[in-house]
């Protein structure tokens, strides 16, 4: 699961937002409001493909740590061995995982942020 | 506090010519520093920084008098600053405050990087940020206010405790610490004047005279020169023109070219790295005063999505590694 923030505390600040009074000419609240739409079109893309991404997760961290489990545990697992030093952080095979990971949260978060088109460039010594 | 009439008061000590100070007005801007845009009488354009009052320090900025003691000294070293023309004293009934002039020109990255009024200073800005840089750098730190002094290591380990004590499960970030944490450069022999923000927002371009003011002073630290030019490099701050890896307006070559050729390119990226790396952590901190309830403002959670732009910027370094 997605979280910092997770979706439910999103809908929960876009709902706080959107209970405030509006302001009519205040450049604050033209600013939030812009965020509180990105928010929205945030949560619509996490209801659409979360479930989907972190399903795809999950086969991927099962066959890289060779352990089952949920999605929390076994992401916990590849924390501790990164951090731990089990796993060196430019294992092809834990970078595969890492590349996936990226590609499926921005496709959520930012799907226009140019690090992805970066990535799928090839990125290498130009960025 | 009435800051426009404490700036009336003060007027005539900016500028001989002025009697009154008119059209004070606050630009947005943090809650730790408020900034004012005023004129004098005379048609002098004027910005104020100030404290609120009763606002606490963020730990590691600057007090306003060391800020205007930094600027002062960049700008005696031929580096592009908003020239400071007075630093308030208690009388003055401003608070902890300094004024400067105020810059002709653009902060915002999106427009820097895209729009046609600055299409003629784009190719010459990432060899003049290097030239800029190079003489901030060469600023005597003998006589500069007190600074802390950082390097990859420490800033490392400071980032990674911050994001331990967050309790957030990164599998990209946990990668990235070990990984930089095992090309760290040593720090430098002899440590230089850092800006420690030196990016889109933070440097005021004009559409004819290019880079006019380095601004924002309060992170300025002494440390390693590729640092700054780390900073500038990093992916969040080109706006979309992530071809051009200064800034999103230049090159590598034209930036160390500009800086005079003494900092390798794998340095830079190293910093730049770290930069990514830092940036994610501070989207995550941010989104913690969410979090625990200090600002529950749609921002504050929001920001915390961001930091999936730094992972998928440092998977793009760890495989070009």
């Amino acid at each position: 699961m997605i979280s910092h923030p997770t979706a439910a505390e999103l809908s929960e600040a876009v709902a706080a937002f959107d209970a405030e009074p509006a302001v009519p000419g205040d450049a604050r609240q033209a600013f939030l409001a812009r965020v509180a739409d990105n928010a929205r079109a945030t949560l619509a893309r996490e209801a659409e493909y979360g479930a989907r991404l972190e399903a795809e997760a999950v086969a991927r961290l099962t066959a890289l740590l060779g352990q089952t489990g949920d999605f929390a545990t076994l992401n916990a697992g590849l924390c501790e061995a990164l951090k731990t030093g089990a796993i060196d952080p430019l294992e092809p095979a834990l970078l595969a995982h890492l590349r996936a990971t990226a590609i499926g949260q921005i496709a959520i978060d930012q799907p226009t942020y140019g690090g992805l088109a970066a990535l799928l460039d090839g990125g290498g010594r130009g960025g | 506090m009435d800051v426009a009439a404490a700036l009336d008061h003060l007027a005539p000590r900016l500028s001989p010519t002025a009697t009154r100070a008119i059209n004070a007005r606050r630009l947005s801007g943090g809650a730790s520093l408020e900034t004012w845009a005023f004129d004098l009488d005379d048609g002098t354009p004027l910005i104020l920084r100030r404290r609120p009052d009763g606002a606490a320090m963020r730990e590691t900025a600057l007090p306003l008098a060391s800020e205007a003691a930094l600027i002062r000294a960049a700008d005696a070293a031929g580096a592009p600053t908003p020239s400071v023309v007075q630093v308030c004293a208690p009388e003055d009934g401003l608070g902890e405050a300094y004024v400067m002039r105020r810059l002709e020109g653009e902060t915002l990255g999106r427009r820097i990087v895209r729009d046609e009024a600055f299409a003629a200073v784009r190719p010459g800005l990432a060899r003049r940020c290097g030239q800029v840089l190079a003489r901030i750098h060469a600023v005597p730190t003998e006589g500069l206010p007190p600074l802390a002094t950082s390097d990859a290591r420490g800033e490392l380990a400071r980032y990674e405790a911050i994001y331990r004590e967050l309790g957030a499960r990164r599998p990209i970030l946990e990668a990235a610490f070990r990984w930089l944490e095992a090309i760290a450069p040593p720090p430098p022999e002899r440590p230089v004047l850092v800006h420690g923000d030196f990016r889109n927002g933070n440097l005021m371009i004009h559409p004819t005279g290019g880079l006019v003011g380095v601004l924002d002073w309060e992170l300025a630290h002494l440390g390693d020169s590729a640092e700054d030019l780390g900073w500038i490099c990093v992916n969040s701050w080109r706006f979309g023109a992530w071809k051009k890896p200064v800034g999103g307006f230049g090159d590598y070559d034209d930036l160390l070219d500009g800086h005079g050729g003494g900092i390798t390119l794998d340095r830079v990226r190293f910093w730049q790295a770290l930069g990514s790396l830092k940036w994610g952590v501070m989207c995550l901190m941010m989104y913690q005063s969410f979090a625990t309830g200090a600002d529950r403002s749609i921002e504050r959670a929001m920001i915390g999505r961001r930091t999936s732009e730094t992972e998928i910027d440092l998977v793009a370094l760890m495989e070009a590694a």
